[in-house]
């Protein structure tokens, strides 16, 4: 014999199931399918960094200004930097969102956090695409030879 | 851990530890990008000032932490992959606990390949 429990079973509803007004549309699961598919292009972005910055030749004691100079003259490099940079940032901030709206229960304390979030990978995409794109390899202190 | 949750499938097994570790290395991997973006865009202030940051970097106990940060990246590429055949592939859930394994064995040789190689030439000696 079953016993038929009317629903709501309990009159308090836990605070974290009650959180904003919710019309994102698909907008949840295209974040899903971008964290999948870029997440195997930092793969290969990220391997080929560490590959060519970390492994080969003398490794980390190659790095400096004029290394940096040398991958940034060649356009393959610029473009794999800023693929890597957007790629990275947008996956990381995604994943830090859904950090935030697992473990923040107050909608004003998700707001604020996402809010900073935001604002801050804004501010690294914006600075880190600048920077490669008006790179200049006679800035001071510069002491390669075209300078 | 209480005697009910232990009949779960998901609750204090592999795939809650997987999915542990994927989080915190994720966040770690997030916070060393921010502070990369903002060390490498010293290129644009002064050569000096990019080549003074980058040999911090180039120092024994810095290199100790590059081989965490690997290691962390390392985890999180090959795990990544194993969600995205829970996700996609047929078999997935029923074999995610052996795909865990499989990325342990993984990351294991890869981090020791790589661990050999950076950590010689960061205390080595240049």
């Amino acid at each position: 014999m079953s016993v038929t429990i009317p629903a709501p079973r309990s009159q308090r509803i836990d605070p974290k199931y009650k959180r904003g007004p919710k019309s994102r549309g698909s907008f949840e699961m295209l974040a899903w399918l971008f964290m999948r598919l870029s997440g195997v292009a930092l793969i290969v972005l990220i391997f080929g960094h560490l590959i060519s910055n970390l492994i080969v030749g003398d490794g980390i004691n190659a790095i400096s200004f004029g290394f940096v100079a040398g991958k940034w003259a060649d356009p393959i490099w610029q473009f794999w930097d800023l693929a890597m940079l957007w790629l990275a940032m947008l996956h990381g901030t995604n994943g830090v969102r859904t950090i935030i709206n697992d473990y923040a229960e107050k909608h004003s304390t998700r707001a604020w956090l996402k809010g900073i979030l935001y604002v801050a990978t804004i501010f690294i995409v914006v600075l880190g695409t600048l920077v490669i794109f008006t790179f200049d390899p006679c800035v001071a202190g510069s002491t390669l030879p075209q300078c | 851990m209480s005697k009910t949750s232990s009949g779960t499938l998901y609750r204090g097994h592999e795939g809650m530890w997987s999915w542990v570790g994927h989080r915190v290395t994720g966040v770690v991997i997030f916070l060393y990008l921010l502070v990369h973006v903002l060390d490498t865009a010293l290129v644009r202030v002064d050569a000096n000032a990019y080549n003074a940051v980058i040999s911090t970097y180039q120092t024994p106990w810095m290199a100790l932490g590059e081989t965490g940060l690997v290691a962390a990246i390392l985890f999180h590429a090959f795990n990544g992959l194993r969600l995205i055949l829970v996700d996609f592939w047929k078999q997935g859930t029923k074999y995610q606990r052996q795909m865990l394994w499989g990325v342990m064995i993984l990351w294991v040789v890869v981090f020791a390949g790589f661990a050999i190689r950076h950590l010689s030439l960061a205390f080595g000696g240049h």
